[in-house]
């Protein structure tokens, strides 16, 4: 039972809240495990929604259940007056009748809470530690960083968690990913998430729950270990969690869903039994030093293409197998020749935001490297702060300016740029310095080519109007 | 959802590796609020110039494979976002198996809820699947779900495994909705449980 997480053999995290979740197991391992928290945006639940209708079942727990319209939603602020595109307009308001029929909470379009459902979520303390959250999207991976099993699910589950606040699934394996050291100047959370996708490969963590853990990742922010978690989807796991400390309960404490008082000791007495034992089997281990981590870019079209800004754009023959013919596809696509410097591409924008970079700390990281500085002539900017009241926060500091100053165009919430499912998308053949999380053909919009990286290197991309190692802004400082 | 027993019909071969699912079905067709009518664009982007008009070499477009009803796949098929509009796709292009070495988390489990089956096997029998699949529309493939077999056009057989109950759900078309709820009263309990032991929740 929940309370009982320490009892017999030495088990990892993963395993604490899995077993705490189970309804029922049968005997080949399938389990029927609840969900505590669902999230819902406009592109994946329309067909989930009809299909309750149609079998006229009703949503379980709807006190459990969290929506906001975030994929299709302008960041201009003349969304006020709705949404020109007209199929986007529909899926929004098709949300927005859902929530209200169903009774779920809701934050609307113009709520200034509203945001990306993945900064939503932590922000209004709907994520806590030891819960299952799920949503459908990949991204839901992010939520691991408060020590909570979240992962990404398809519109049939989430028809499924609607009607019965559960999900049959197996056991995924454990995989340990020690992140040892501290960082270098100028390397962030971004660098290490992308450095161990170079390591591992996009389907190298496939059939794995990674736990993240090590000095490293002790050492970040909460934002920051929402960015490594973020990415989990994008080495191929289920599911990326990071161990609960006085970091997340210090987070979480105060947010408007998070308990309060007696209820509040008694969860954060549980959450502390949250860590991986001694002696807990692990299925793969893999250590990565983080002085070894250098501030990285991608050059390809797959989040595994990553190299460290002092690298030269590789060629195909460096590569193995199926990767040949896939690396000749991408340096194609990216217009791209083996051997030039990673740092002499050009780029023509750059796009600050995104579930994977658009909290305040991302914010204020890019704007230390912009202060005072201009966009390269002919670089366009956009920041897209990832929920509204980051961009308030923002904006009390200050950092709308530094922005405004140095050129960027100052956006409202939402997923923006990052998959161009609304009016913000790269134009054919556009080079983009981009803090998001998917370098894919296409993405951003037909033709864009994505560039990957962290929020000071997408500003330092941008003041030079070139992909730029960071620290040569660091030197320049000290 | 329909069941899946056994299918003999032409493979594809799509060698390329990570076919994600934006490359599947790119992101301006996941504004529809159905599941049906999105066979059309499938593979989208390799498949159309911007101008509509079809790319002549790609592999769909080909006489042999217009009507191909499985897919022999480069290794991470599906990988990227949760979008169920990539077996949704799959499925209204008339795709009922996908063969790979492997495929991404999200992507496969949204295959069986649809009534796809997604194929694991060993490089040495893709290798061979995909020889299979480039002889083209003479060339027929056969998928036995209940024997686990898959059999290239000149016979050669190769076994593959499959979760018990997935395949249980695929062979009968299974809604696993009615399954769940048919638990109910368990769900009731663990529900009334949580309530003394997380009431935060």
């Amino acid at each position: 039972m929940t309370g009982n997480t320490n009892a017999g053999a030495p088990r990892t995290l993963y395993d604490k809240i899995f077993d705490a979740h189970v309804v029922e197991r049968s005997d080949d391992g399938t389990c029927i495990l609840y969900i505590d928290r669902h999230l819902v945006h406009e592109v994946t639940s329309p067909q989930a929604f009809e299909g309750l209708r149609m079998a006229g079942r009703k949503v379980r727990r709807p006190d459990q259940t969290i929506a906001v319209p975030d994929h299709n939603v302008p960041t201009t602020a003349d969304r006020v007056n709705g949404i020109e595109n007209p199929e986007g307009r529909i899926q929004v308001a098709e949300l927005d009748k859902n929530a209200r029929e169903f009774g779920l909470n809701y934050y609307p379009m113009n709520d200034i809470r509203q945001g990306i459902v993945h900064i939503v979520g932590p922000e209004q303390g709907w994520t806590l530690p030891g819960m299952t959250v799920v949503c459908g999207d990949s991204h839901t991976a992010t939520h691991g960083a408060f020590g909570a099993l979240a992962h990404g699910i398809g519109t049939s589950e989430v028809e499924h968690v609607l009607a019965t606040q559960t999900l049959i699934q197996k056991k995924s394996r454990n995989m340990k990913v020690e992140i040892t050291g501290k960082l270098r100047p100028g390397v962030t959370a971004k660098d290490i998430t992308l450095s161990i996708i170079g390591h591992t490969g996009t389907a190298g963590g496939t059939g794995y729950v990674i736990e993240y853990c090590g000095e490293a990742i002790r050492d970040l922010s909460m934002e920051g270990r929402m960015t490594v978690c973020n990415m989990a989807i994008e080495g191929g796991a289920r599911a990326g969690l990071i161990a609960p400390d006085e970091k997340t309960f210090e987070y979480v404490k105060g947010r408007p869903h998070a308990p309060k008082g007696a209820a509040w000791e008694a969860a954060l007495a549980w959450w502390k039994t949250l860590y991986s034992d001694e002696g807990a089997h692990w299925d793969k281990v893999i250590t990565i030093r983080a002085e070894d981590i250098a501030p990285v870019v991608t050059w390809g079209t797959s989040p595994e293409d990553v190299l460290p800004i002092s690298a030269n754009v590789p060629a195909p023959e460096d590569f193995e197998g199926g990767k040949v013919e896939a690396v000749r596809r991408s340096l194609d696509y990216m217009g791209l020749k083996p051997g030039t410097p990673l740092n002499e591409i050009k780029i023509d924008a750059v796009f600050i935001g995104s579930c994977t970079n658009g909290r305040i700390e991302d914010l204020r990281a890019a704007a230390s490297i912009l202060r005072g500085q201009k966009l390269a002539p002919g670089v366009r900017g956009m920041v897209v702060p990832g929920s509204g009241l980051v961009r308030m926060q923002a904006e009390e500091e200050g950092l709308d300016k530094i922005f405004i100053d140095a050129g960027f165009e100052w956006r409202l919430a939402g997923c923006s740029m990052c998959l161009g499912m609304n009016p913000d998308q790269l134009a054919p053949g556009e080079r983009c310095a981009a803090t998001s999380n998917r370098n894919f053909e296409g993405r951003m919009g037909r033709g864009g080519r994505t560039h990957l990286m962290s929020p000071v290197m997408a500003a330092a991309a941008g003041i030079r109007g070139h992909l730029t190692d960071v620290r040569e802004f660091l030197t320049e400082t000290v | 959802m329909d069941k899946f027993t056994t299918l003999t019909g032409i493979a594809a071969p799509m060698p390329l590796v990570n076919i994600d699912t934006d490359m599947i079905i790119p992101k301006q067709f996941l504004k529809t609020i159905h599941r049906s009518g999105l066979g059309k664009n499938l593979f989208d982007e390799m498949r159309y110039n911007p101008d509509g008009t079809e790319i002549a070499d790609f592999v769909l477009n080909q006489p042999a494979y217009r009507s191909a009803e499985i897919i022999v796949a480069g290794d991470n098929f599906g990988c990227g976002s949760s979008r169920e509009h990539a077996p949704w796709a799959l499925l209204d292009f008339g795709i009922r198996a996908v063969i790979s070495t492997s495929f991404a988390d999200i992507f496969y489990n949204n295959c069986f809820k649809n009534g796809i089956l997604p194929i694991v096997m060993p490089q040495e029998a893709v290798d061979v699947l995909m020889e299979d699949a480039r002889k083209g529309a003479n060339a027929r493939m056969t998928i036995d779900l209940e024997n686990q077999t898959v059999t290239t056009s000149d016979g050669q057989s190769f076994g593959f495994d499959i979760d018990p109950f997935r395949k249980h759900c695929l062979l009968n078309g299974l809604d696993d909705i009615g399954l769940t709820m048919e638990k109910s009263a368990s769900i009731d309990t663990f529900e009334a449980q949580m309530q003394q032991s997380r009431p935060w929740v």
